[in-house]
């Protein structure tokens, strides 16, 4: 179902014409007016644009937890249009990690207990989970907070757990909605640097909606959202 | 992927001990309420039983008159003590005859007195109503003869009258008639209507006739048929009996009256286990509404987790994982508390029994139904909050505030 040309390697992602409408009729919304996008593996893409734009539409249709009303949406070749919603959500959890504007990180839970939460939904064994969750930790740099819950750290610490949860599982892409949104630059900066170090060291495809243009900076894509449309995405870079 | 869903389960249950206790409670009392109201139940079936066997086994009396309700009997000739006489000789299947008279005096001894119950009949009175001789010793065959002044008492009165003295050997009044006490009965406790079957002095049939009633009536014949015989074959040959020897034509009712107390007793044995069942129903209801109220809770705890089920949705838990996890918490919650509400229960019964000096009886079954029903409730009633939980849309579980 997916006949590429042998030169050219399979996209991560790709999308063409996707649209999506809200509501019906008179009343109806269209967030995406037709999107073209094609992220490689190993990508680092910001997405950026004015509220109402349709970023995070968009974000939400490559996190497989919205589909497009229209349009084909390729996930490693894969139409994801045509799963189910257990198919898309195995989907997410065997390649997708989330990072939010608000962390969402479960309450009254430990730092450790919210890392492991996607192992658990894996099947991991206890010990394997712990040990995969502590070294996720301890590269965000919270080696010793295991015990901590959301409410005893910092925002800059609530998202680097938010961070070890989302690549525990060694995610093919890390899908970022304005990480730095609720902290301040000096914390922003150091959540960039961890989102580039996964992105170069491990490896981890990383998609990021942002406003911030010293956020986007860092990306070495940028995706233009306007009025539901995309303005192609030039590179920073090689892409 | 079961054993994953109790280890999310019990971690939210740990999250929320407060909620989670108060959720439960429902549960606890519920069960416990179901599984008292049965044991107390069965204990009390268990006492009714235990008092119509102290009144005699296969114990028949034969009173004069007949009952008209709202405890009038219509007047009858009396007894004779030649009826109780042929009742032992001619009717088959009969282990002892003893003819009876009793009536209300009042006792005296020393300062004291007691108003109880005199009674004047033979030795075969106390096998007949299944009473044993603690101390002293039976009439002897000239005191029954000569209507001797001599009385055994029960141990109500004893205890009124003597306290921790010994009364064999002492005399005391029995209005105007001085008497010796020769023994002493064993205590049998209140009867199922709650009256002291111990307070009672009996004297020789014919004392009572000569000191005490001035005639020669028997009001009551005492008969216990033999182990193994038919008490409704016995009862049916002495109304028999009666009628011919009392002269009623074929088209009259009978002037007298024959009760069965194994009929009486399971009749009262019966409306115990009745009320048992009905108080059990009624417990039944509070279980449910335990169950509602934990459907209630986990409808409010869906809401309230909103954005933790959109998290959950997000990092690739299936609907049903969600729906599991909900169904195991509900499930968990409301079998911990069919597990306390055993433990409530089994102190409660204990508590009360001792109060209502009834013997403790734990049902097992009972226990066990109850707390099969519980586990039972968290499915039914944490299905459909589990379900609510499991069919969230993740993108708008996530923005929920």
């Amino acid at each position: 179902m997916n006949a590429q040309p042998a030169a050219e390697p399979v996209p991560l992602i790709t999308l063409r014409g996707v649209t999506k409408v809200y509501g019906q009729g008179q009343a109806s919304m269209h967030a995406l007016r037709g999107i073209d996008l094609v992220i490689q593996p190993g990508a680092f893409v910001a997405m950026m644009g004015p509220s109402g734009s349709g970023k995070s539409t968009c974000m939400n249709i490559l996190g497989c937890l919205d589909t497009p009303t229209d349009g084909s949406y390729r996930f490693e070749g894969v139409e994801v249009g045509a799963l189910s919603r257990n198919q898309r959500a195995l989907l997410r959890r065997h390649y997708l990690g989330f990072v939010f504007q608000g962390f969402n990180l479960l309450a009254r839970t430990s730092a450790l207990e919210n890392v492991e939460l996607p192992l658990i939904y894996r099947g991991m064994p206890l010990a394997q989970r712990h040990a995969r969750a502590r070294s996720a930790l301890a590269a965000v740099g919270l080696s010793g907070w295991e015990s901590h819950s959301p409410a005893e750290l910092s925002g800059g610490q609530q998202q680097r757990v938010a961070i070890a949860r989302a690549i525990v599982t060694e995610p093919a892409v890390l899908l970022a909605d304005e990480p730095t949104g609720n902290l301040d630059t000096a914390r922003s900066l150091e959540i960039m640097e961890l989102l580039t170090r996964f992105n170069t060291e491990q490896d981890i495809t990383i998609v990021m909606v942002t406003h911030e243009a010293e956020m986007a900076a860092y990306a070495r894509q940028v995706v233009h959202f306007l009025d539901g449309l995309v303005d192609g995405g030039q590179s920073q870079g090689a892409e | 992927m079961l054993g994953h869903a109790l280890l999310l389960a019990l971690r939210e249950i740990r999250r929320n001990l407060m909620r989670s206790a108060l959720t439960m409670l429902g549960i606890v009392i519920g069960v416990a309420s179901v599984i008292v109201m049965v044991n107390l139940g069965s204990g009390a079936t268990a006492q009714v039983g235990e008092q119509i066997a102290s009144l005699g086994s296969n114990l028949l009396m034969v009173r004069t008159g007949q009952h008209l309700g709202f405890g009038q009997r219509s007047e009858a000739e009396p007894f004779k003590l030649e009826d109780a006489e042929a009742v032992g000789r001619e009717v088959g299947g009969i282990a002892a005859v003893a003819p009876g008279s009793s009536q209300p005096m009042t006792a005296i001894f020393g300062n004291r007195n007691w108003s109880t119950t005199v009674t004047g009949s033979d030795n075969h009175y106390f096998p007949v109503s299944n009473w044993t001789l603690t101390k002293g010793r039976e009439f002897s065959a000239s005191e029954l003869r000569a209507g001797a002044a001599v009385c055994i008492l029960g141990e109500g009165v004893r205890q009124e009258l003597f306290g921790n003295q010994d009364p064999v050997g002492e005399t005391l009044r029995l209005n105007k008639l001085s008497c010796q006490v020769i023994g002493l009965l064993g205590a049998k406790g209140q009867s199922a209507g709650g009256r002291d079957q111990d307070d009672l002095v009996v004297i020789p049939l014919r004392t009572f006739w000569r000191r005490v009633a001035g005639n020669q009536d028997v009001q009551m014949i005492y008969v216990s048929a033999r182990e193994g015989a038919s008490t409704s074959k016995v009862q049916h040959d002495i109304e028999l009996l009666m009628r011919e020897r009392r002269r009623i034509a074929a088209n009259e009712d009978d002037d007298f009256n024959v009760r069965d107390m194994k009929e009486i007793a399971e009749a009262l044995t019966g409306t115990t286990k009745v009320l048992t069942t009905l108080l059990g129903a009624v417990a039944g209801v509070s279980l449910l509404v335990g169950g509602i109220g934990i459907m209630n809770i986990m409808l409010v705890s869906v809401t309230e987790r909103t954005r933790e089920i959109g998290i959950r949705l997000a990092i690739g838990a299936l609907e049903r994982e969600v729906l599991l996890q909900f169904l195991v918490e509900a499930v968990v919650l409301s079998s911990f508390g069919g597990l306390l509400g055993i433990l409530l229960a089994v102190g409660t019964t204990y508590g009360l029994s001792a109060l209502m000096g009834m013997p403790p009886i734990l049902d097992a079954g009972i226990m066990l139904l109850a707390f099969l029903f519980s586990a039972a409730v968290g499915v039914i009633f944490g299905f459909f909050p589990a379900r609510k939980a499991a069919r969230q849309d993740p993108i708008e579980a996530l923005r929920y505030e």
